[in-house]
């Protein structure tokens, strides 16, 4: 029997790596009107729903996604964020 | 005999036809690689062309590095094979970690399309040694994301190396600055354009010099690249004993 389990991985630049994303943002806030707000990091959020026996092995799945195509590790950081189990289960079905 | 050369075609590969064109102005037989394929179809040589392989979507070049015909070129650069990347071909490259460092968003972070200039740091290379003298070569860019970046102690080793190809220069062959240098067109560190492996068989540049081989285009002076590449590839087709660089 297998659960869905529910991830985010979170991917930003690494500190220090260039941003010009961030920094277009931070560029904009004084149109809006707005102060105090610096070190603006643009990254990027892959949800996703894995299909394992249990949760440490849905979770090296998504380790392993998250190392070798979701972030760069020359320049991306990365978090992997469980969201939650659902309570179906995929099993073979007779 | 013609050396048969491989252009690689990713689905939003754009830049194919203008590599092909350039193979065959400079003597060579094109073949084109499908991505879904594995086989080389005993391509001399492989090159990637520009373009936006898979829409860029998540990286630029990063889902290429997954497709049949990649693993393939991953195996024949491990062989020794020569591989040329352009534009997206070098950040597939980089992608695939068969070359250092990292393609990010322009500096500037505009799409830079125009003319620009760069420099060969060697003339002794597959890729450059039909370059000749060391002036300045005018080539287009068209590329969003094409900030050369790796940290300090991998720059350096580059450097010391000679793994470095080409760096954008100013009008007068000095070399642009990093930052607030429009001869610089996307703030690459050191303004490097283009950099070669250490073993010296794969290299990538984010100008295009396969669209600069014919006075019609605007300039020429991409041909002596394409044609060192062209130059190599039919000596290594030729044989392991290496001969005489042909006539320029």
């Amino acid at each position: 029997m297998s659960v869905e389990f529910r991830f985010a991985v979170n991917v930003t630049p690494k500190p220090g790596i260039l941003d010009p994303q961030g920094r277009a943002v931070e560029g904009s806030l004084g149109h809006l009107g707005i102060e105090g707000v610096s070190a603006v990091r643009v990254g990027r959020r892959v949800e996703l729903t894995v299909t394992a026996p249990d949760e440490d092995a849905a979770r090296e799945t998504v380790e392993r996604l998250a190392s070798d195509l979701l972030s760069n590790p020359l320049i991306d950081a990365y978090e992997v964020e469980a969201i939650g189990a659902t309570s179906s289960t995929v099993g073979a079905r007779g | 005999m013609t050396v048969r050369i491989g252009v690689v075609v990713f689905p939003g590969s754009n830049r194919d036809i203008d590599a092909v064109n350039a193979l065959q102005v400079a003597g060579a037989e094109p073949v084109i690689l499908w991505h879904e394929q594995a086989s080389l179809e005993g391509a001399a040589a492989v090159i990637l062309p520009g373009g936006f392989a898979y829409g860029d979507y998540l990286r630029a070049g990063v889902i290429a590095r997954f497709s049949p015909v990649m693993r393939s070129v991953a195996a024949f650069a491990a062989d020794g094979g020569l591989v040329l990347g352009i534009c997206n071909g070098f950040q597939v490259l980089t992608e695939a970690h068969l070359l250092p460092g990292a393609l990010l968003r322009n500096r500037g972070l505009r799409f830079v399309s125009r003319q620009v200039a760069l420099v060969a740091e060697r003339h002794d290379t597959p890729f450059t040694r039909a370059i000749g003298d060391s002036r300045p070569l005018r080539m287009p860019v068209a590329h969003g994301e094409g900030c050369f970046y790796a940290d300090a102690a991998t720059l350096d080793d580059l450097e010391r190396d000679g793994q470095v190809l080409f760096r954008y220069a100013r009008a007068d062959g000095s070399i642009a600055g990093e930052t607030d240098d429009p001869a610089n067109p996307n703030g690459s560190m050191r303004a490097i354009a283009g950099v070669m492996n250490a073993a010296g068989n794969v290299a990538g540049l984010m100008p295009h010099p396969e669209t600069a081989v014919e006075a019609v285009l605007g300039s020429a002076d991409g041909l002596p690249i394409i044609r060192s590449f062209v130059e190599s590839a039919a000596q290594r087709a030729a044989g392991p004993a290496p001969v005489a660089v042909g006539a320029r």
